[in-house]
């Protein structure tokens, strides 16, 4: 998996490292309070520390304690009453060494400028997003991650917007904007609006998930291209993951973006003043507004940088998709009372001890469903020490095996729960199972639609077909062959694979798999660090319901 | 000896002659003059200016109220008589590099806000509700005098309102708005309380002839920056401010006042010339048909200005009574005066019979049953394909 992937190494690196106390890199917090007091800002420093759940293998990070620095600009004629973000996260894979120097000189400037009706935060972060987190949650005053952050000395009033930047070279040939957020969280639209602005005015070349702008909209090309940004942004919104420090201001409902200054092998490069020209233009925008941005869409979806289309637009595709489900569901339901209609009729007396018992049959899968979802939620995490020490794996390893193990159990399940429930009606049994399994994924692709629409729109188009099809009659190897591709699981194995289909680097099996389980890792640890809502939305919601669909399935 | 006794008698008689004739052409001149005195029969004049929208984008629209307060005020009508309401305050805005100042032109040439800018209704009290009670007169006792239109029956009053309109209706800090009925109700509220003698009411903002189509009060004179369906364009940036300073019709409109002073004798007529499309983009409009008297006989110091008509002569004048009020007064002794005075007041114009309203074209609805019966026709087809005796499942 990584560098630590040999468990004899890791723990030797880990005592190591436990026992010296010191971290492999750190930031330089004393230049940086001397240097943003020389430039004038009011500077201060907040530590925070925080242990997660199981060692972080892509960042290498386990006990995590650090500083951040940030300095406040005050407005020298208004009441810091409100108050702008520049934030630059640093960790110590070091793509950001630029950015801070850009930051400081920005500082600079604008300290000599007498408009400023808001105050300007410049915050340097350590561990990028964790520090970020830590930095919010002190400053909003909460705690929704477990995050151990000392309290802030120095507050600058509500923050209106925010601009997290990442530059890793002092000359750059594009910049690249991030939008999505945490658990699929947008901006207001007119902040994208606003950067793209100051990109045609200053000339600047600017790139929306990494790809140029499609110029030739009448042919089909332009169409197509803004086809796979738009499908882009879909699988981006629907992992949930903050791309950016940015995507944690969203959750306190401070609009926000991510500039990457990308240096590539392109003829026409610019330098940092470029970049901190439409920086200034964007602050100096912001500066002029009285109230926050709210004119603009929140909900939006992007096939260019200079398109979008609107949730009117989008969202009954969704709702089609649930309506197909709620369909099956009446027709199922007239089926069952046709049926218990025939069976009373024959009989002459009232059947609710029919009705009683399969209400009664339901209960028993759907508890089991849940009790295996649940497993799935806390049993990685809470298991991994014990599975660390029989067998030869690391805790990241454990936790993602683990994972995997329950998941694939759960798929043995049907031939457990009929020895647990006795059906006099098998049919009206696995009927009724399938109503209360279609009326319970309905609901649950609603909610989530409702919040995080790409999300919805993914497990709805691939589970809704083949959970409406599910019958134990027919050929049963095939209905479970295609239950199977359409889980959860596979649907996010897929998608990883789309996604670098779509950016144009295409995975091997043997790449994808890899990706796939250190995907997995990092959906139960944004969870745990962030409170990133994939992980707990698929193991405690969407499983349990597919479990319900493959008892159907296997229905005796 | 006689010869030139006749000759000096004759010259005497002639020059008795010249001077009388002189002394006639004077007489009448003087008369003339007289006559002039009392052409526009205003004593007093008001200016109301309002400027409507808030927010630092907004700041030209500031700079064109300013504008014309400035010109208002150099022209004679003291800060008494004007009631200024802005609804933001661009001059100490903490977002303003050179502070204290509202600038119309760029390079900092002209600063509008000079030291004796008396703001009348600020910020959060430029409402739709206060600029009404302003016009009307309808304003709670404990308001104070620079709040008041003290108007009466022989004033003279300038209406200049500027800030974010559409197609009958002007916007007001961003959440209200005036519509042009509602503004044309307040007029006549005007006209019947007799709170003035003549009206010139301009306006400054996008689609601004649709606020003056529904006037129907006599002695209103309108003008407008765009027409129906067009925009009006703001004039210039300024980099270093960072906003755009001025909006162009009103832009041209101060550069016309500057070269008016008190004594000038300008009308109306040029003032409707300002600003012609291919400076404005959009085009001005304007509206006499309410007006009694004809443009090119109003001065612009009849509105803009508060010029005081002193005239100092040792002639005598003699002062012809109008014969037609004093018949119609004679004829006022006959019938009731209490029942007919206000009814003569307010309808010395027919009104009804010079406006044509034409009624506003509405959006196309489809018909309610239409709806209705399309609604019908879905269930019908649905429980016909599920058949009735499923509906007892359904409830």
């Amino acid at each position: 998996m990584g560098l630590l992937s040999d468990p004899v190494r890791r723990r030797a690196l880990a005592r190591l490292v436990l026992r010296l106390n010191a971290p492999l890199w750190a930031l330089p917090v004393a230049w940086l309070e001397r240097t943003m007091r020389s430039v004038g800002l009011e500077v201060y420093t907040q530590s925070f520390s925080r242990k997660l759940p199981f060692p972080d293998e892509t960042h290498e990070r386990y006990m995590v304690s650090g500083t951040n620095v940030y300095g406040i600009l005050r407005a020298p004629r208004a009441a810091s009453t409100e108050s702008l973000v520049l934030t630059v996260p640093c960790g110590s894979d070091s793509t950001n060494s630029q950015a801070v120097g850009l930051l400081l000189a920005l500082a600079a400037h604008f300290r000599g400028q007498i408009y400023w009706a808001k105050d300007i935060i410049f915050l340097v972060t350590e561990y990028d997003l964790l520090g970020t987190e830590a930095w919010l949650e002190a400053y909003h005053d909460v705690n929704v991650t477990g995050m151990q952050s000392s309290p802030l000395q120095g507050r600058a009033g509500a923050i209106q917007a925010a601009v997290a930047l990442e530059l890793s070279s002092d000359m750059v040939t594009s910049l690249d904007v991030a939008v999505e957020g945490l658990n699929g969280q947008l901006p207001n639209l007119d902040l994208l609006n606003l950067f793209q602005t100051f990109c045609q005015k200053g000339g600047l070349l600017c790139t929306l998930q990494g790809k140029l702008q499609p110029q030739d909209w009448t042919s089909l090309d332009g169409p197509l291209q803004g086809l796979q940004m738009l499908l882009l942004m879909v699988l981006r919104q629907a992992s949930g993951r903050p791309h950016g420090s940015h995507g944690l201001f969203l959750r306190y409902r401070v609009e926000a973006l991510t500039l990457r200054g990308i240096n590539s092998f392109r003829q026409y490069k610019y330098d940092l003043v470029a970049v901190g020209k439409a920086l200034e233009g964007m602050f100096r925008k912001l500066n002029h507004l009285l109230e926050r941005l709210h004119q603009s869409f929140f909900l939006y979806l992007l096939p260019a940088l200079s398109r979008f289309v609107s949730i009117g637009l989008y969202m009954p595709a969704a709702g089609f998709l649930l309506l197909v489900l709620g369909l099956k569901a009446l027709e199922l339901w007239m089926q069952l009372h046709e049926a218990g209609v025939g069976l009373e009729e024959p009989r002459g007396s009232p059947g609710p001890s029919a009705q009683g018992v399969g209400l009664a049959s339901l209960v028993a899968p759907l508890l089991i469903s849940q009790a295996m979802g649940l497993a799935l939620y806390v049993l990685p995490v809470l298991g991994q020490h014990v599975a660390a020490q029989h067998f030869p794996v690391a805790e990241a390893e454990a936790v993602v095996l683990t994972l995997l193990a329950i998941y694939a159990a759960g798929l043995a399940l049907p031939h457990n729960t009929h020895r647990v429930v006795s059906t006099q009606a098998p049919d009206r049994g696995w009927m009724a199972l399938k109503l209360v399994a279609l009326i319970y994924l309905a609901l649950q692709l609603g909610c989530i639609a409702l919040t995080n629409f790409s999300l919805g729109f993914l497990l709805a188009a691939t589970m809704v077909p083949t959970a409406a099809l599910a019958k134990p009659h027919g050929s049963r190897t095939l209905y479970a062959a295609l239950l199977v591709l359409t889980s959860p699981a596979a649907t996010l194995f897929g998608s990883l694979f789309l996604w670098r289909e779509l950016q144009e680097a295409p995975l091997s099996l043997a790449e994808g798999w890899q990706l796939f389980l250190a995907a997995l890792a990092q959906g139960v640890l944004e969870h745990h660090t962030y409170g990133a809502l994939l992980f707990p939305l698929l193991s405690l919601g969407l499983y349990p319901c597919w479990l319900l669909f493959w008892n159907v399935l296997f229905w005796k | 000896m006689a010869v030139s006794h006749c000759f000096s008698r004759a010259a005497s008689a002639f020059t008795a002659v010249l001077l009388f004739s002189f002394g006639c052409v004077a007489a009448s001149h003087i008369e003339d003059q007289a006559e002039q005195f009392f052409r526009s029969g205003h004593t007093n004049n008001w200016a109301v200016l309002v400027c409507t929208s808030r927010f630092w984008f907004n700041y030209r629209h500031v700079a064109n109220t300013l504008s014309v307060y400035r010109s208002v005020k150099r022209l004679g009508i003291p800060d008494s008589h004007i009631v200024l309401m802005l609804a933001d305050d661009m001059a100490c805005n903490p977002r303003n590099p050179k502070p204290a100042t509202v600038f119309s032109h760029k390079n900092m040439e002209l600063n509008v806000y000079g030291d004796d800018v008396e703001v009348d209704y600020r910020s959060y009290e430029v409402t739709v509700e206060n600029f009404l009670r302003v016009l009307t007169g309808r304003i709670p006792p404990s308001t104070p005098r620079s709040k008041r239109l003290l108007s009466d029956d022989r004033s003279n009053i300038l209406i200049y309102m500027t800030g974010h309109g559409g197609n009958g209706f002007l916007k007001f800090q961003d959440s209200e708005e005036i519509t042009n009925i509602e503004l044309a109700d307040a007029f006549e509220q005007m006209w019947q309380k007799r709170r003035y003698n003549e009206l010139l009411f301009i306006i400054d903002t996008c689609q601004g002839a649709s606020m003056y189509e529904r006037f129907y009060s006599p002695n209103i004179m309108a003008l407008a920056s765009s027409q129906v369906g067009e925009d009006s364009l703001s004039h210039q940036p300024d980099p270093a401010i960072g906003v755009h300073l001025m909006d162009r019709y009103t832009f041209y409109v101060l550069e016309f006042l500057e070269e008016i002073n008190p004594a000038s004798q300008t009308n109306m007529n040029d003032l409707f010339q300002v600003c012609p499309k291919s400076l404005c983009v959009s085009t001005p409009g304007h509206r006499t048909d309410l007006f009694q008297r004809d443009p090119k006989n109003v001065l612009i110091t009849d509105f803009f200005g508060s010029v005081r008509k002193v005239e100092i002569t040792t002639e005598t004048i003699n002062l012809q009574q109008d014969s037609e009020i004093m018949e119609s007064s004679y004829k006022e002794d006959q019938m009731d005066e209490e029942l007919m005075e206000p009814l003569k007041y307010a309808e010395q114009l027919p009104v009804a019979q010079i406006i044509h309203q034409k009624p506003k074209l509405k959006d196309w609805h489809p018909p309610g049953g239409f709806i209705l019966g399309l609604w019908a026709l879905i269930i019908m087809v649905f429980f016909k394909t599920y058949g009735i005796k499923h509906m007892k499942f359904i409830f």
